[in-house]
């Protein structure tokens, strides 16, 4: 008799790249429901913007360069793009903004490098860097959480801003949209206020601003989800979110007043996403394990610099996009040892 | 249960895969009739191929010499049966190429007739150098697989030994022969370790068993137990694959780890699979040469699963016609474990020392490969590589080619367990990709020998026609100046050429003559010219 | 002004110093150049590539006379390997047929043979064993497959065969490439 003969192993496992990705996508879940509980509609409309449009554009990109779409569309990873990048951006932005983001995300930031696995940079960060250069005045509309609003928004008001750009009727934009707790507290440290003056407000709950620490909460739900089920190692959030604490409590130590809590940065902006969800992208974060610790702390060290003197309110995106320059450099320089490689050759 | 009492150390990496032990290990060892033909390949070992010792139409009894070692490293071969020689040919073998290679045919005469075998030896009052000679005498190569000649191993060559090791692991998933050769000739086993043991001088025997083969650990035990053996230790370790590697194995009994391309002589530790122990006593207890082994059949392709002790030549067909043959969905036969064996083309090929189980395979039990995907660089092979290296990266090299760098990334530290393949999301045949840079880096260092080779020759071949060369014209210049010398020796008149002196002479007497005519012409004319006459 | 002019003066004179004093001491003997590229070449002393043999070529890569792509049995390998020594782009080889042909070795058909130490003359590594009326044979081992021999030899009793491939000598295929590379000129 004759047979078939592929290499060996002849046993696999049940992993599969679909399955990686599908878990992210469940885990995100918790944290999407908070946010529409606080903003509303406009997320959910975000994220089937930029859903469509990356699958769309990964279809038409993958035939013009010759290759059969649905592998690639199957394994999940263009739709999670989709809603990391939606997650991040304001509830309001108009809907062609969210479709430029997304396009260049997926277009320039994953297929012009190859696909998935060759891409250098986070394809959602890079898509919402673009934004946020290009865009600043709608990047930085965001709404209050609805508990603290004086207007809530339905979902035809929603519907409405999003496709025309136009505020709900009868109202300004400066009526509805708020600045997020990192915006406030950079603006108000920088006209020399200080912390405990600016704590009295209402605006400000336990750790961060009233309803928006919640949303830490639900994604942090999500990433011990993610951490139970292995899907990624404890490495890159532990060192990430470690370093952020550490040198954030070290400069609230040198002065509480001009420096906030440490507690605040890991509930304000996307610190907890960014720490297990964005900057545990396997493709391109480091992959040695003494590697993904120095990824991580660094990660975390850039985001408190550019929150404290950079020019952006928020860092989680740039410190990712400049840990993903250096990842390859880390990779090379922590190896792990071989096995048996302590032991000279005695001939 | 583990034993809790002995110190365990742990390797990094491994896998829990469920062991399929039960298809197996629950029948006796059935012994497998004698073949009408045997096909003995002469490469069965690592080393020099063995040569041929007879020749078509000879005679051979069981246990006979037909090949010998050609080298240091290699191993002699005999007739597993007794019978006539029909064929010395290429032949199929079971390798993963599927080429051919050469082999000796023997034709059965269901005689089954020994030869004359050497004498039993008592180890404990045998030289070790001896016992050496009988394991190479007897053809022992390690039955885990490997099959390097045991003589060449347990020659220490001076080094202290500490301790000897027998591997009674058997962590691949399928694989019970040495679990039912455990269970039923412990003492053979165990006898087999002694030897080795004063062979190499060591202080102390473990025997390193994992832990889902409760009543083999019983077995040993008794025996141990029963004989009141000093020094002699099971130690059980956890059932992840693969603690049956060789340096896995010496890191979770001794916690010491062997050096990456080193032997673990190096660090004074012997190992040796169980089987080789049993064939060991057999050779030097019983005088008999290694000519048949336990090998395990299963998987859900073939009907009654078990292990069989079969003749060393067999042919495969013949063992699956023995288990009841093929059901009707079997998709693919492997020779070895599940995780590093290798995919038959064809079952018409002879089982061999290094034979330890064949798996015939249905597509529900072993799907066929999915297709790859690219690497999302997931990190999953890395935390599962007992070598420690970056699967990954080995990858990525080996892919493009580039050997350099994957020799970077220590290559040849790989153990091709295929944990990394195992768990890879992406289905990458990351262990296809070792084995491929591997031989191409094989490959490569052979053609340099032989170009480098070929530039030796050449230059000598320039150099010898240099020389040649400088000969000539040496030859010539020295003929030259000899004939330079000899007109300087003719300008006296002495000893020079008679012939030309008689003509001078006669030249000189006509000019004579001449001028004597010219100046007395009328005085004696006639008389001269009647003198001339004369 | 004047400080600056003699600022100058002083480091070029250090400087001119310390490159002349270099070139003395860390001066490289022979040619290396030449020397790693003959060792990338095959030794197969063919003379496919119109030079006598594997050193002249190297040689004559090194003067820039020849261009890297003129060896067959070195074929894409060895040129890609000199061309990433020498730092220049790969070349097409220019006999792209010639560097196809499975590796091969001579043979001499025996009961043709007539002593003519033709061959024996013409082989570049001295691969033929034999004497002036007395049986030639080919060195297998040490055959670089060059064909030199085939044109010298009158009764045309040598013949090329491809070198077996035995399971020591096998090499693992290019694994099979991923899902979704294969063109799909829908």
């Amino acid at each position: 008799m004759q047979f078939a003969t592929p290499s060996s192993p002849h046993l696999h496992n049940d992993n599969a790249v679909q399955k990686v990705m599908g878990q992210v996508l469940l885990a995100l879940l918790p944290g999407i429901g908070a946010m529409w509980w606080l903003f509303g509609w406009g997320v959910i409309i975000n994220i089937g913007i930029a859903t469509v449009t990356a699958v769309v554009c990964e279809w038409l990109f993958l035939r013009a360069r010759g290759r059969d779409p649905r592998p690639a569309i199957s394994d999940l990873s263009a739709v999670l793009t989709a809603w990391l990048l939606a997650l991040a951006l304001p509830p309001l932005l108009p809907w062609w903004q969210t479709v430029v983001g997304t396009a260049f995300a997926i277009i320039v930031a994953k297929q012009l490098f190859g696909g998935i696995g060759y891409n250098p940079f986070n394809p959602a960060m890079a898509g919402y860097v673009l934004l946020l250069v290009s865009f600043p005045a709608t990047m930085t509309r965001w709404l209050p959480p609805e508990i603290l609003a004086e207007h809530t928004l339905t979902l035809g008001d929603s519907l409405r801003a999003v496709f025309t750009s136009l505020p709900p009727a009868g109202l300004t934009w400066d009526a509805i949209t708020s600045a997020t707790p990192l915006d406030a507290m950079r603006n108000q440290l920088d006209q020399n206020r200080m912390i405990s003056e600016i704590r009295l407000s209402p605006l400000w709950g336990d750790f961060g601003g009233r309803g928006w620490e919640w949303i830490g909460n639900a994604f942090l739900l999500g990433g011990v989800f993610l951490l139970w089920r292995r899907v990624i190692t404890w490495r890159i959030p532990v060192s990430m979110l470690g370093s952020l604490l550490l040198v954030a409590g070290i400069f609230w130590m040198i002065d509480p007043e001009t420096h906030p809590f440490p507690a605040f940065h890991l509930f304000s902006g996307a610190a907890i996403i960014g720490a297990f969800f964005i900057a545990t992208d396997p493709v391109s974060a480091s992959t040695t394990p003494r590697g993904q610790l120095i990824y991580g702390a660094s990660i975390g060290l850039l985001v408190f610099v550019i929150r404290t003197w950079g020019g952006y309110p928020d860092a989680v995106a740039f410190a990712v996009l400049l840990m993903n320059m250096a990842a390859p450099m880390i990779d090379h320089y922590t190896q792990p040892t071989v096995f048996g490689a302590q032991g000279a050759r005695d001939d | 249960m583990p034993d809790t009492a002995a110190p365990v150390w742990d390797f990094h990496g491994g896998l829990h895969v469920p062991d399929h032990k039960a298809e197996s290990n629950s029948t006796p060892v059935r012994t497998a009739a004698v073949p009408k033909r045997l096909t003995l390949p002469l490469q069965q070992h690592i080393g020099h191929i063995a040569e041929c010792a007879v020749q078509v139409g000879d005679k051979v009894l069981k246990g006979q010499l037909i090949a010998r070692a050609s080298d240091y490293v290699s191993a002699n071969i005999h007739a597993p049966t007794s019978g006539t020689v029909v064929d010395v040919a290429e032949l199929p073998i079971a390798h993963p190429s599927g080429l051919t290679a050469p082999c000796v045919v023997i034709e059965s005469d269901g005689d089954d007739t020994w030869t004359e075998l050497p004498e039993p030896l008592d180890y404990r009052e045998t030289d070790p150098a001896d016992l050496r000679e009988r394991l190479r005498w007897a053809g022992i190569v390690g039955l885990g697989g490997a099959v390097f000649p045991t003589s060449v191993k347990t020659n220490t060559t001076g080094r202290k030994v500490d301790t000897l090791i027998v591997n009674a692991a058997e962590c691949e998933p399928y694989i019970t022969c040495d679990d039912r050769l455990m269970r039923e000739q412990p003492g053979d086993a165990i006898d087999g370790a002694l030897i080795l043991k004063h062979i190499v001088g060591a202080r102390q025997v473990l025997v390193g068993i994992e832990e889902n083969k409760p009543e083999a650990i019983e077995a040993l035990r008794d025996h141990i137990e029963q004989n009141d053996l000093k020094d002699f230790e099971i130690r059980v370790v956890p059932a992840k694959y693969p603690s049956g590697g060789e340096k896995q194995l010496i890191h979770l009994l001794t916690g010491i780890e062997v050096p990456s391309q080193g032997l673990p002589l190096q660090v004074g530790i012997v190992c040796q699979n169980v089987a080789t122990c049993a064939a060991v006593s057999d050779a030097v207890q019983r005088g008999r040469p290694l000519i048949s082994r336990i090998v395990t059949l299963t998987g859900q392709g073939v009907e009654q699963p078990g292990n069989f002790r079969a003749l060393i030549g067999t042919q495969v067909s013949d063992l699956i016609a023995q288990a009841g043959g093929y059901r009707n969905d079997v998709s693919r036969l492997l020779m070895g474990g599940p995780m590093m064996g290798f995919g038959l083309h064809s079952d018409e090929v002879p089982i061999t020392k290094g034979s330890n189980c064949f798996i015939a395979t249905t597509e529900v039990e072993m799907p066929s490969p999915a297709a790859s995907q690219p690497c999302i660089r997931c990190g999953d092979c890395v935390k599962v590589c007992p070598a420690q290296l970056l699967p990954q990266q080995l990858y990525w090299y080996a892919r493009a080619r580039d050997f350099d760098k994957a020799q970077d990334y220590h290559l040849f530290d790989c153990i091709e367990c295929g944990c990394c393949a195992h768990v890879c999301p992406a289905n990458i045949p990351l262990v296809h990709y070792y084995r491929f840079a591997k031989t191409e880096v094989w490959a490569a260092e052979r053609e340099r020998q032989q170009s480098d080779l070929a530039r030796r020759r050449h230059e000598f071949r320039e150099a010898r026609l240099a020389r040649l060369e400088a000969e000539r014209k040496a030859r010539l210049r020295k003929k030259k100046e000899a004939l330079d010398k000899k007109p300087a020796k003719s300008a006296d008149g002495k000893g020079a050429d008679p012939k030309k002196a008689a003509i001078e002479a006669a030249m000189k007497r006509v000019a004579a003559k001449k001028k004597a005519a010219a100046a007395g012409t009328e005085a004696e004319p006639a008389q001269e010219k009647t003198k001339e006459d004369a | 002004m004047l400080s600056a002019i003699l600022t100058i003066t002083l480091l070029a004179l250090f400087f001119g110093l310390v490159l002349g004093y270099s070139a003395i001491r860390f001066k490289v003997e022979g040619d290396p150049i030449a020397d790693q590229i003959d060792a990338l070449l095959p030794q197969t002393q063919c003379g496919q590539c119109s030079y006598a043999g594997c050193r002249p070529y190297a040689e004559a890569i090194a003067n820039g006379e020849a261009e890297i792509n003129r060896c067959p049995p070195g074929g894409e390998t060895t040129m890609i390997a000199l061309a990433e020594l020498l730092g220049r782009d790969p070349v097409p080889l220019e006999d792209a047929e010639a560097a196809e042909k499975p590796k091969s070795v001579a043979r001499i058909i025996e009961k043709d043979c007539i002593g003519c130490t033709l061959c024996i003359q013409a082989c570049p590594v001295d691969a033929i064993l034999g004497a002036a009326k007395q049986m030639h044979t080919v060195i297998e081992s040490e055959c670089t497959g060059c064909e030199l021999c085939i044109p010298p030899c009158p009764v045309e009793c040598i013949v090329m065969e491809p070198v077996k491939e035995t399971p020591e000598t096998w090499r693992w295929p290019y694994p099979a490439q991923e899902q979704g590379q294969e063109a799909n000129h829908a």
